[in-house]
């Protein structure tokens, strides 16, 4: 290190680091700008009804809305890995033979 | 035909007030009749900023609710003819402001006015709604700092969607971005986030940029629209935005920092 730069040492650019922030977090609040409000509480009924037949936690269930070109898709995600069917279903319960399989 | 032009940001004191005193009073110098109203309901602060707060009688909530005409209301400023000033309320009521109460003022308004300039409130609640709602144009007040930038990003967005042009799918509200409070100095070290990240970041068409400048609180300390100060570099740099707004071809000033001569590093002043 020279001796001008041990006096004053120089300063980090944080403007270029501001800026990869932004983009980053504006990038996916724009995309999610557009989403239509009926995804909260459609998680929400969806983690009601699987609730029924499985113990599953509140972030065991994703709804995301995607777009690629043309087409839109509606994409659900339910972890049952290792969920425990709930008391009253039988063995045969389709619920036991999807758990065995995610894993 | 009369134009409404809202002045918002989301983020709150980047400088809505002192742009929207300035813009109307840049607009009224150049022979447009304007009226600057305040829409923030209950933090009334543009009477102050244009030096009429003595001069508050009647307010926009009155107007609204019949209990005054506009011409009780309506203060006309005492150094342009051309610019008036349309105070607000200080009721804690902020649904006071009622959308179809505030269509009936401002169709009224444009009867007699050329642009009707909507100092919005910050936030993006009943108030900020209702300022941006019926505009034509919009000015994005922008400073050159994260939380600032990303606000911008959530009203420009509610701007296209929740806005009546939007919502009646008329063509689309106009918007600008006015960065102020710049600092080229700060800027050329790497250390704020320059004019064209901004621009390029937001994607919408840079209108001006307002240098960080002493004037501005000397101007709010004496109830003094800045374009009133044509010596300040704040004061030229809106003066150079209304003439960009009305469709001229000004070179952007104050990007770069500013050679201080020996008296100025001594005496030191913006």
């Amino acid at each position: 290190m020279s001796l001008f730069n041990f006096l004053f040492p120089p300063r980090p650019k944080t403007a270029a680091i501001a800026k990869e922030r932004l983009k980053i977090v504006l990038a996916h609040e724009r995309a999610s700008r557009d989403a239509p409000d009926f995804l909260p509480s459609l998680q929400k009924e969806l983690l009601a009804v699987v609730g029924r037949y499985v113990h599953i936690a509140d972030d065991m269930i994703r709804v995301t809305l995607g777009k690629t070109g043309e087409t839109s898709s509606l994409e659900i995600n339910i972890e049952i890995d290792g969920a425990k069917p709930k008391d009253g279903l039988g063995k045969s319960s389709l619920f036991t033979g999807a758990a065995a399989k995610s894993g | 035909m009369a134009k409404v032009i809202v002045i918002t940001s989301g983020k709150g004191g980047v400088g809505k007030t002192t742009t929207s005193a300035a813009l109307a009073a840049g607009l009224a110098l150049r022979g447009h009749k304007t009226v600057v109203i305040d829409f923030d309901v209950g933090l009334r602060n543009l009477d102050l900023v244009m030096g009429c707060e003595r001069r508050v009688v009647f307010d926009f909530i009155n107007v609204i609710n019949g209990d005054a005409n506009l011409n009780q209301a309506l203060i006309k400023d005492k150094r342009n003819d051309n610019l008036f000033i349309f105070p607000t309320s200080q009721t804690r009521d902020k649904d006071a402001l009622k959308r179809d109460g505030v269509e009936r003022v401002l169709d009224e308004l444009k009867k007699t006015f050329d642009y009707i300039i909507c100092d919005s409130p910050a936030g993006i609640e009943h108030g900020a709604i209702t300022a941006l709602y019926f505009a034509d144009s919009a000015i994005i007040v922008t400073n050159p700092e994260v939380s600032s930038v990303r606000d911008s990003d959530r009203i420009i967005g509610i701007l296209s969607s929740r806005s009546r042009r939007a919502e009646r799918n008329e063509p689309p509200v106009d918007i600008h971005l006015l960065l102020t409070r710049y600092d080229p100095e700060r800027v050329a070290r790497g250390e704020m986030v320059s004019v064209d990240d901004v621009s390029e970041i937001l994607s919408i068409p840079l209108l001006g940029v307002i240098p960080e400048s002493e004037s501005v609180l000397r101007a709010s300390n004496t109830g003094t629209p800045v374009v009133f100060d044509a010596e300040s570099p704040a004061g030229r740099a809106y003066v150079d935005a209304v003439a960009r707004f009305l469709g001229e071809q000004r070179e952007m000033r104050f990007l770069k920092p500013e050679r201080k001569g020996f008296f100025r590093v001594l005496f030191g002043r913006a």
